[in-house]
């Protein structure tokens, strides 16, 4: 490279830190940007990269560092003040006000009218009614309405933030056409996204996050996915202590839950697998792959539209989470914003599925009470010094708190999806010491995270998921995190279905998305 | 099923199509046309002699309702909810009846401007309130209707004060021929001189942005507070002008708050306007105020106790409610 | 309950978090503070604190209380009850209209099975047909008015006296401090307090205010408590009514209607938040003290009801400005 590098970027971010609470979303992230380049911002989940992005685009403030747009030093305060700055992002969900038409919603952003006409044209769409109400308009289109809205402003920089993720894949194949066509000019894109062969496609050069810092940048060419792959993971993981459990002999034990065929909608495509007791099993998924309707189908608060689903043997359907926990499968969710109440206290927190059927709303034995929620307090080692209002403990004893609920009143199968998300090290570790000892009890455990490092830790089994089937299943022993990335991102030679399949399982699941709305 | 389908729709979107969906989109608001011209015939069966005195007391009787819906419509519509429109009629109304009695006409004009710019500050202050301590829209109105109509209160203590001729004259009477009533032309004239260019704005397209998804709202460079102080604004407008309609419909200004805040949201929720913001204009509920006036209306013919008139405008509003949120079900399971 | 974390080593009543805890946590304590200063204000001002005094301010407080019990439970759950003013109205004149020809305690009866199906109509709107509780229990008040006028109108030939009973019940003191509206309010005021602590109902109130998906997820189907809730308000709204009838010994059908907003701003100056999950009928019942104990000073001090209105207006938003920063961010 040469000396005058720096004064050629179009932008440019250095030491950029971010912290909520606790939390450290960001430590020092940089990103580089040169003029005419497409640049994928890479990272695994809770890398950091959609700090960055919010924080690029004025939607949340840094702590500290430094950003420039074509050598001029700018924070953005707002998305429109980034907007002016000339930095404009598409998400996976739209920006589009759903209430008002196509029309109305280019003249809120001042978008001009032939501009749009035409890279709505480059991008396949031709002749749409403007006048026509957003909430109208197939959910597809409407992603690719807003990406022509975002480049009819000729922004100096344009983000694309997973907004080919639910895109069918021939709007795909145009989305990624006209971002091609991008390079070369005056102009830059910045890319994230979780398919490889998109990166390989369009990109030129990529950054790469891991735990709120930039590990590295790479020149995108044939072969560099594993370098990337390799920098997203870090240190070469070390044999875990739990690697050497192996499958036990269950010749005979009934399945505590069975699943077969399972489908929903378009994003679970005939999900099947069986849950023992005294089992851990893993489940691994990139964002967005059928896990989340997985597990809330598993936990009463959705519907399938087929398959079956069998607890003990016997075929259930819930209508409501309560039938789920009657049949014994209670729920522990990543996002604790969904399962706490979060001015009551820890006592109400743990207390409150003892309270929730009719024939208890009576008046509460406080001593049994108090003996229950005391024995799951010290099952948990809650910290309890802030006890009166949930929301002020750290995340990890939230967290706590959403499985000493279940733990007080007795587990039989557990569904947590990504327990571990967002707290620290310690709390991590007692959580899966506890789960493998409900399952050393006889319990089962069914486990979706996004820290595949920790799988082999806790897992005796792992199936993975990708486009709302499941692609492989790995024992334990094999669950290293390299394999695991590679299967989840569907490289590896071994997986059972190749990239092109995977990608039309996309596109059929995102076209069928809202086939109500094009008539 | 192939997922080129809907853009190949597109293609062919065409000028009836246009006219297709303008039609789709209005047609609670044609729907309500209709009930209403039913509801006119129906008047003039039971009440043979209801002619052209009928609609002019029947416009007199709108004019400071439909105002009220109408500002009750602009901040549903940017989202949020204004219980204190009552008190800002009240408020104002007593304003100009006390300052317009036996004064000259020049005088009155100079206090009905005042008036205006006072209904603009007193929903600027509800707005400010409500963006400044992020208390909910419903608590910071519900307090500040009580402080508005104890300012009403205090400017007079019962009903009194007078109104200009000028202002009387322009709202009572008919229109050249006795089937025009004044009041009915007078309520076009306003809303349409004050929604229609709001409404083909960009600050127009802002209040409806924000009342149906913030967050593309603000991701589409929209300032979210400003819009929101400006919603209630223009609610603090039509109360005022709901306010003079009050003072030049009466002859007076009246202190304590009439009905005018619930029955505007009875009106807006009949009329089409979504409670949860974004969805609905201000003719919708326009004929939602004629219709629930009809009503009473034909109770008297009917020789029903009027009364049943307030069940039915209590029916009907948690009827079109409840239709409403069910289809709204139904709709997001499908 | 286990004990607070005030385990902090620099003193703590200095520091500002110790105040917002205060705030956060005790509500109660410095809103008895503010009711103190305020009867200590009416000591210096206008009058002398009598015994006479004090009877009459709880005997005005306890109607405010109830109805203000109403709108605590509502508002627990993130609703408003705005129909209580007509129910406790229609409740009061019906029971004066009827006691004659059906006698006091069918008449009761009678009645408060009606504000029940007034409660459970609004229960059902709200809990299963999910209408924003505002609008449900407006539409309520309407057509509870609405009956009620064409009730008086059927009922105009009998004519209509509020009971004795009622009429010692609401107006009359025991020992010049003591109000006979008491042996209606503790019972009811003790059913609310246990109610909301010591029940299942109760924690489920808070659990769905707080987080309905938390709610659901933890197996609680709210429209079975929202519907129960509505009922028990609708009921509380009609014992109200008597006590106000009986209070001003007028049997009218918009009597109550004054009510519905102090009712909401008791609560909330109780420290009740509109948003759900949090507060409690203890910080009501002094809310509905300090609401009362203000009137009295003011028109002792010769200011016309329009200065209370204004009063009570900017004392909600302020109140409401301050638990919102307060309890905003941990």
């Amino acid at each position: 490279m040469t000396v005058t590098q720096t004064t050629d970027l179009l932008l440019e971010a250095s030491g950029i830190a971010k912290t909520y609470g606790a939390v450290v979303a960001l430590k020092s992230a940089s990103l580089a940007v040169r003029p005419g380049e497409v640049h994928a911002l890479m990272g695994a989940n809770g890398a950091g990269k959609s700090t960055l992005v919010k924080i690029l685009t004025g939607a949340v403030r840094p702590d500290s560092g430094t950003i420039s747009v074509r050598g001029k030093p700018r924070v953005a305060h707002s998305p429109a003040d980034a907007r002016r700055g000339g930095i404009v992002s598409v998400y996976q969900e739209p920006a589009l006000i759903p209430d008002l038409d196509v029309r109305s919603n280019l003249r809120l952003t001042e978008t001009p009218l032939p501009n749009f006409r035409h890279w709505l044209d480059e991008l396949g769409i031709n002749g749409l009614d403007l006048g026509r109400l957003v909430r109208e308009v197939p959910l597809a289109t409407q992603r690719v309405i807003d990406l022509a809205r975002a480049l009819a402003i000729e922004p100096d920089v344009l983000m694309l933030d997973e907004m080919t993720a639910a895109l069918p894949a021939n709007l795909t194949e145009r989305v990624l056409e006209v971002i091609g066509r991008q390079r070369g000019g005056d102009r830059s894109v910045i890319f994230i996204s979780h398919r490889m062969i998109e990166i390989a496609a369009v990109c030129d050069r990529a950054t790469v996050l891991r735990e709120g810092e930039t590990v590295g940048v790479v020149d995108v060419t044939p072969g560099s996915e594993e370098r990337i792959v390799e920098l997203m993971l870090g240190d070469i993981v070390q044999s875990m202590p739990g690697a050497s459990r192996t499958a036990q002999d269950r010749n005979g034990a009934e399945p505590r839950l069975v699943v077969r065929d399972l489908t929903a909608r378009t994003k679970l495509q005939g999900v099947s697998f069986e849950l023992h007791p005294g089992e851990v099993l893993g489940v691994v998924a990139l964002e967005g792959q059928g896990q989340d309707e997985l597990f809330d189908i598993l936990a009463g608060s959705d519907r399938p539209s087929g398959g079956e689903v069998r607890v003990d043997g016997k075929p259930v359907s819930f209508r409501h989470p309560a039938d789920a926990i009657r049949a014994g499968l209670v729920y522990v969710a990543a996002d604790r914003a969904e399962a706490l109440l979060p001015q009551r206290s820890v006592r109400e927190n743990i207390a409150l599925p003892f309270v929730t059927r009719v024939r208890r709303w009576g008046p509460i034995n406080l001593g049994r009470e108090g003996k229950a929620v005391k024995g799951a307090i010290e099952t948990l080692q809650i910290d309890t010094r802030a006890a009166r209002e949930v929301r002020r403990l750290s995340g990890g004893n939230q967290q706590k708190v959403t499985i000493a609920r279940w733990v007080a009143s007795g587990i039989r199968t557990m569904l947590c999806f990504d327990p571990t998300r967002g707290i620290d090290i310690r709390t991590k570790n007692q959580i899966y010491v506890l789960l493998r000892d409900l399952a050393a009890e006889g319990a089962a455990v069914l486990i979706y995270t996004s820290e595949l490092k920790e799988i082999q830790l806790v897992c005796d089994r792992v199936i993975v998921i990708f486009g709302g089937r499941v692609v492989g299943e790995l024992d334990a022993a094999n669950a290293d995190e390299p394999a695991l990335l590679r299967a989840a991102y569907n490289l590896k030679s071994d997986a059972l279905m190749p990239e092109e399949i995977a990608a039309e399982v996309v596109a059929e699941a995102a076209a069928a998305a809202h086939p109500e709305t094009d008539q | 099923m192939s997922q080129a389908a809907p853009t190949v729709d597109a293609t062919r979107a065409g000028t009836f199509d246009a006219i297709q969906s303008a039609l789709r989109r209005n047609t609670w608001t044609l729907g309500l046309l209709v009930f209403l011209a039913i509801l006119l015939v129906f008047t003039r069966l039971i009440q043979p002699t209801y002619g052209a005195t009928g609609i002019q007391g029947l416009a007199n009787s709108v004019l400071p309702l439909a105002l009220a819906a109408t500002a009750q419509a602009i901040v549903v519509i940017s989202g949020g909810i204004d219980l204190s429109i009552g008190s800002m009629m009240a408020l104002t109304s007593v304003v100009a009846a006390s300052n317009m009695q036996d004064q000259s006409d020049l005088f009155s004009v100079g206090v009905v401007i005042g008036v205006l710019l006072l209904g603009l500050l007193l929903g600027a202050v509800n707005g400010a309130v409500i963006v400044v301590t992020r208390v909910p829209d419903i608590v910071v109105t519900l307090a500040m209707a009580f402080v508005w109509s104890g300012c009403a209160l205090l400017v007079l203590r019962t009903p009194g004060g007078g109104s200009a001729q000028w202002l009387e004259d322009l709202v009572l009477g008919p229109l050249g021929n006795e089937w025009i009533p004044k009041a009915g032309v007078v309520l076009v004239l306003i809303v349409a001189a004050i929604w229609i260019p709001v409404s083909r704005s960009r600050f127009g397209l802002s209040l409806y942005a924000i009342g149906s998804n913030q967050l593309a709202a603000f991701r589409s460079g929209v300032s979210v507070g400003r819009t929101k102080i400006f919603a209630y604004m223009l609610g603090g407008l039509f109360s005022a002008l709901g306010g003079l309609a009050l003072t030049a419909s009466t002859g007076r200004g009246t202190p304590v708050p009439g009905p005018y805040t619930l029955l505007s949201v009875a009106a807006i929720v009949l009329g089409g306007v979504s409670l949860a913001g974004g969805r609905g204009g201000v003719f919708g509920p326009l004929i939602g105020v004629v219709i629930l006036q009809l009503i009473r209306t034909d109770m008297t013919f009917l020789k029903l106790d009027p009364n049943l008139a307030t069940v039915a405008q209590g029916l009907i509003l948690i009827g079109v409610v409840m239709l409403g949120s069910l289809l709204q079900q139904r709709r997001s399971r499908a | 309950m286990r004990a607070v974390g005030v385990a902090e080593d620099r003193n703590p009543w200095l520091t500002a978090a110790a105040w917002r805890s205060l705030f956060r946590d005790r509500p109660v304590i410095p809103l008895l503070a503010l009711l103190g200063l305020l009867v200590i204000l009416f000591e210096l001002g206008p009058s002398n604190v009598s015994s006479a005094w004090a009877g009459g301010v709880f005997r005005a407080a306890v109607p405010l209380a109830i109805l203000a019990g109403c709108q605590t439970l509502a508002m627990l759950t993130g609703g408003i009850d705005l129909s209580v003013g007509a129910i406790a109205s229609a409740s009061g004149f019906v029971v004066a209209t009827l006691v004659g020809t059906t006698g006091l305690p069918a008449a009761i009866v009678i009645v408060l099975v009606a504000a029940g199906v007034a409660g459970l109509v609004n229960g059902i709107g709200v809990g299963v047909f999910k209408v924003h509780p505002l609008i449900m229990t407006l539409g309520m008040s309407l057509v509870v008015l609405g009956l009620a006028n064409v009730w008086q109108v059927q009922r105009v030939q009998t004519g209509a006296g509020v009971p004795p009973a009622f009429r010692t019940l609401g107006s009359d003191v025991f020992l010049t401090v003591i109000p006979y509206s008491l042996i209606v309010f503790v019972p009811v005021a003790l059913l609310i307090l246990l109610g909301l602590r010591r029940t299942g109902f109760g924690r489920l109130l808070y659990a769905i205010g707080d987080n309905p998906i938390a709610a659901r997820l933890s197996g609680a189907r709210s429209w079975q408590v929202i519907l129960v809730l509505y009922v028990i308000s609708a009921v509380l709204a009609g014992i109200a009514g008597f006590l106000i009838a009986g209070l001003t010994n007028v049997a009218s059908v918009t009597l109550a209607d004054s009510y519905v907003l102090p009712s909401v701003a008791a609560a909330v100056i109780g420290g009740t938040s509109i948003m759900g999950g949090r507060g409690g009928f203890g910080g009501t019942i002094v809310g509905a003290l300090i609401l009362t104990v203000i009137t009295s000073l003011l028109s002792a001090l010769g200011y016309p009801e329009a200065v209370r209105q204004i009063l009570f207006g900017a004392i909600i938003v302020a109140v409401a400005a301050a638990y919102t920063r307060v309890t905003a961010e941990s």
